[in-house]
């Protein structure tokens, strides 16, 4: 965001640190100096000031100078001449005797960014490999993979690389871990630093001396070696054993990403090892921090894909508090349902009841369809729950209950008679086009067995003028001409009336050509048509219902540890925007078999629209 | 590794940003604002990706701390650090707001320094930390009276100044090094309820996330011993001593804990680095020591006018001794209430209808254990029918209990060894929040 302003800033700030009585009071010069690099943080342009904050580099002030180097940084590549001038005063600081000095020039010197620069900067780097102080090694090792990623292409001193590796035995952990991480970047066209058996022993047995992030990345590294026989993989596996169950999630983590690598010939022990992590990982769901509970709880439902009773007995673990934010209710829903059983159904659809009258529409809906997808296996018990809702009669939560219920359905088509009787009266509330297509298609499947369907598809026909939704207008026309196969005498009347429409005053192209498909459809003969709308009811493909099949680890190990099972949408496929359950139906067999079914000679009196739906059929 | 790192306000001015790398653009910032305004709600999930830019966030002090990254980086070790970077950051400016951090950026830019180098975390131990950072805090509390009350007439003692304010905790910890900053340490006892109970008044799931946090403002403390009681069991099984033990089921410490004298005393020993660390983490579930601490017995009709008539009974089922301090039940109603009416049982309690989260929000500032609060409440419901009565959902409870633990840990002792040369405070407090009380009606 531009700074209003900005420029008279810059003039009056360009004064004062130019002033020389300001520049003799150590306190005021310090303080221009912080308004300069408050106005940088908040996006005035001051790199007109660059001059003078040269100037004002050259200072005893340690806070002056960190001030002045961070402004420096920021603009070096805008003024790289005058950064020139910087570089003396820097390369005077690497020999102070303050190591706390040392470190911020080489760091600084470092960070400029300028490829001219780097002859410069090389000598003070190697100077800095072997200075006595362990935070000036830090900035060092990490200086050369800076300068590297400046010269893209350039060659590799192998005297540099050969540094490096001596130094993974410096005795400070901070620089051993940043000579893993500079070598990783320096070599990473020839698969980043080397990981070879004495190296892998030498970091295990460091691994102690580290901190949280320092195992992180020692771990991750790791992930390269392979053992050479079972007996060393053992040893290692027995080594990490106390990171699988530490307290620090990171750490957690980063040890089962080298456990499932390690292991991913032994399913076995990557089974052992995913049960031993379940500990650590319900605590982390219960962590202080939300974002680290959606964390944790993302990756518990990567490793239920393959243990799918990995959390059973902890379901009350996953019951959402009221005051978490949307995304993780949601996450918890979706493993919520994953984790009935006999025993905790009802449990489970109490707590799952609680919240589909939630303030925020997404939980509520998410909630709807979680009932819904147990009511796969419990279906009694939730469709009265389902039906229940509709009495509340608001729109967003009728919607999810019809298109929940038309999904349970067409996996339970013994449902249906509950279904039927609870349609009545739910036109009135239903306000999204998602929910009135879910509506219109149990009309159009089911309509035999809801005695006020015709009533309700007349007044939508009555009121097509003014939809505007495509995908309500198909699904009325195919719910229609269903309902015609079944109710004939109650249905002629206003099929014709809707085919009428569709037909001569529609403008959009694809209702059209549907409306004349089902008019050539009729004149084919009442058994043509029956044959090809009247199709199956329920998924052919669902047998015997049973859990979601546990997957091979392999499936999601890579991706464990990344943040791709946070992203959205998760592992659960979203059945939200589809129109009917056809159409997600593995096999589209109707759609195969309709231009068998036409006989094309018969479509003579309108031969206008002959090639848009030849065009249309030719897509489908 | 972490490419930038920036902290936005709530109204997302940038207030800090650096980049570590060199490698994208600057304008992340504006996209990631963007990204965030562009969705409904305020609750942005925590990945956001647009190309190869990944932006992690997290939310704290009203502030976003957010870090781009590549996709294959750890989320936990992110999550973490970014949590550690905040508490970094509370721990060196006394408080984390928008104002603490706009008056103190360029000690945090100074930090950010030292944490991060080329985008690799370094360090964040405030032990090691401390022997870099040079600016000084600016304090931003504001000058308040009650900081006087403490203060006795013509500076005498008063009994007040045996309690510490709630508020002491709260300031930079490097003050303590010169300018008159106290030698105190804090040790707390900080629990997590998470309960639901089953509309019959069945407890249906209790669980306990407690932790001990040591806040140290001591500029060299050696070791100090904290003596928990030594009946507490840990897991399911392992009981000791008679009587009414105290028990959780996992728990885990602090790396630089020593646990030498842990099982046969219940000691913790440790040489706590300067600002706060948590020391000992613990869960219990399923098995609360006492009756959870509050009951709700409702009574939901409808009047012949249509109305909807709430009647509530809250009982405090603490020992008398102790009470419950900013209690906030928020009682979900049907869509569509328009007005209430309310009759409270005494005129410190308030309740609101809040129309836009459909709930009525009952506040009471103080409940003391053993005793029992009504309140009536009479609500306009256009069109109210029977299945509106599914509505009123899950009471949400929110409370604090100070001094106390729901699992009933205690501190015994809390020993400073050496004895410290200069006067030293040493304050032990309890206190159990509501993650999540919820009462099915």
């Amino acid at each position: 965001m531009p700074y209003l302003g900005g420029e008279e800033t810059v003039r009056e700030l360009k004064r004062a640190l130019s002033n020389p009585n300001v520049q003799a009071e150590p306190l005021r010069y310090r303080n221009t100096v912080l308004r300069v690099v408050r106005a940088m943080s908040q996006g005035v342009n001051v790199s007109g000031l660059f001059s003078e904050m040269v100037k004002a580099c050259a200072t005893v002030d340690v806070v002056q100078k960190k001030l002045v180097y961070m402004f420096l940084c920021s603009y070096a590549s805008l003024n790289p001449e005058l950064s020139l001038l910087v570089i003396n005063t820097l390369r005077k600081d690497c020999q102070d005797p303050n190591p706390m000095v040392r470190s911020l020039a080489l760091r600084n010197m470092s960070n400029l960014r300028l490829p001219s620069l780097v002859e410069y900067v090389e000598q003070p780097l190697t100077a800095g490999l072997r200075d006595r102080a362990a935070c000036v090694r830090r900035v060092a090792v990490l200086g050369w993979a800076k300068l590297y990623n400046l010269q893209p292409g350039s060659d590799i001193d192998a005297a540099v690389v050969n540094e490096l590796y001596s130094l993974l035995r410096d005795p400070d952990p901070v620089v051993m871990v940043n000579c893993l991480r500079a070598l990783d970047e320096i070599l990473k066209e020839e698969g980043g630093v080397v990981i070879n058996k004495p190296i892998t022993h030498h970091l295990l047995n460091r691994m102690k001396e580290c901190d949280v992030w320092g195992q992180c990345e020692v771990l991750r590294v790791l992930q390269r070696y392979r053992p050479q026989s079972d007996d060393e993989l053992f040893d290692i596996l027995s080594l990490l054993d106390a990171s699988l169950v530490s307290p620090h999630p990171p750490v957690m983590a980063a040890t089962l990403s080298l456990f499932l690598s390690l292991c991913a010939d032994l399913p076995a022990v990557s089974l052992a090892a995913l049960e031993r992590v379940s500990g650590p990982l319900l605590a982390a769901c219960g962590s202080g921090s939300r974002e680290m509970r959606f964390t944790a709880l993302c990756h518990i439902q990567l490793l239920m894909r393959s243990v799918p009773g990995l959390m059973g007995p902890h379901f009350k673990r996953f019951f959402c508090g009221y005051a978490e934010p949307a995304y993780i209710k949601q996450r918890k829903m979706q493993i919520m349902v994953e984790l009935v059983n006999d025993e905790n159904v009802s449990m489970l659809l109490d707590e799952l009841k609680g919240y589909c009258t939630d303030v925020n529409t997404d939980t509520a809906q998410a909630a709807i369809q979680a009932i819904g997808h147990i009511g796969r296996s419990y279906s009694d018990r939730c469709l009265e729950i389902l039906t229940g809702l509709l009495g509340l009669k608001q729109d967003h939560i009728t919607s999810a209950v019809v298109q929940t219920l038309r999904d349970l359905v067409w996996v339970c088509p013994q449902c249906s008679d509950t279904v039927c009787s609870a349609l009545e009266g739910c036109e009135e509330t239903l306000q999204d086009s998602q929910g009135r297509q879910a509506l219109l298609w149990l009309l159009g499947v089911y309509g035999d067995g809801v005695s006020s369907a015709p009533y309700t598809l007349e007044a939508f026909i009555d009121g097509v003028k003014s939809e505007v939704s495509l995908g309500v207008k198909m699904e009325l026309l195919t719910a229609t001409m269903r309902l015609f196969l079944t109710r004939p005498a109650e249905t002629q009347d206003m099929l014709g009336r809707l085919l009428h429409y569709c037909i001569e005053e529609e403008t959009d192209m694809c209702v059209r050509d549907l409306g004349l498909l089902y008019y050539h459809l009729l004149k084919c003969g009442i058994e043509e048509t029956r044959n090809v709308l009247q199709g199956r009811r329920s998924d052919p493909s669902l047998g015997v219902l049973i859990g979601r099949p546990a997957q091979p680890i392999s499936q999601w190990a890579c991706s464990f540890n990344t943040l791709e099972p946070l992203k959205k949408g998760g592992t659960v496929t979203q059945t939200a925007s589809r129109g009917s359950p056809e159409h997600e139906a593995s096999k589209p067999k109707t759609a195969v078999e309709l231009p068998e079914t036409l006989d094309c000679s018969t479509i003579s009196p309108i031969p206008l629209f002959w090639k848009c739906w030849r065009l249309k059929l030719s897509v489908v | 590794m972490i490419r930038q790192l920036f902290i936005l306000s709530s109204k997302g001015d940038p207030l800090l940003f650096r980049d570590f790398r060199g490698e994208t653009g600057d304008d992340v910032v504006n996209v990631f604002y963007q990204k965030v305004t562009a969705l409904p709600g305020d609750q942005p999930p925590v990945v956001m990706t647009l190309r190869d830019l990944h932006f992690l966030h997290i939310r704290q002090g009203g502030l976003y701390w957010v870090a781009t990254t590549t996709a294959d980086s750890s989320p936990f070790t992110i999550v973490e650090f970014l949590n550690r970077l905040a508490a970094l950051v509370k721990d060196y400016c006394g408080g984390l707001s928008e104002k603490s951090v706009q008056m103190n950026f360029a000690l945090i830019y100074e930090l950010l320094d030292e944490v991060l180098d080329y985008g690799h975390i370094q360090t964040t131990s405030s032990d090691m930390l401390k022997n870099f950072l040079q600016s000084e805090a600016v304090s931003s509390r504001p000058f308040s009276l009650f900081d006087l009350s403490n203060v006795g007439l013509f500076g005498a003692d008063t009994q007040q100044s045996k309690v510490a304010p709630s508020s002491a905790a709260a300031r930079p910890i490097q003050a303590s090094r010169e300018q008159g900053g106290r030698s105190e340490i804090f040790v707390d006892v900080v629990e997590r309820m998470s309960v639901v109970v089953g509309s019959n008044g069945v407890l249906m799931k209790a669980d306990v996330e407690g932790e001990i946090r040591v806040k140290c403002f001591m500029p060299s403390c050696s070791e100090i011993r904290i003596g928990l009681n030594e009946e507490l069991s840990i897991g399911k099984s392992q009981l000791r001593g008679y009587g009414a033990a105290v028990r959780v089921d996992r728990c885990s410490f602090h790396q630089g804990v020593r646990l030498d004298e842990f099982d046969s005393h219940r000691i913790l020993r440790l040489c706590p680095s300067q600002g706060e660390q948590t020391v000992m983490q613990y869960q219990l579930t399923d098995d609360l020591p006492t009756a959870p601490p509050f009951r709700l017995f409702p009574t939901i009709e409808r009047d012949g006018t249509g109305r909807l008539i709430l009647f509530l009974k809250l009982r405090c089922d603490l020992p008398p001794k102790s009470s419950a301090v900013n209690v906030c039940a928020s009682v979900p109603v049907p869509k569509g209430a328009v007005s209430l009416s309310q009759e409270l049982s005494s005129p410190d309690q308030s309740a609101e209808l809040q129309s836009q989260n459909r709930a009525v929000v009952w506040q009471i500032p103080r409940l003391a254990g053993g005793t029992q609060l009504s309140a009536l409440f009479k609500l306009d419901v256009p069109g109210l029918s029977s299945a509106s009565m599914l509505e009123v959902g899950p009471v949400g409870l929110s409370f604090e209990l100070p001094k106390f633990s729901a699992t009933g840990l205690q501190i015994r002792f809390l020993r400073l060894s050496p004895v410290q040369p200069a006067p030293s405070q040493r304050w032990v407090r309890y206190v159990t929040h509501s993650d999540s009380y919820s009462i099915r009606i």
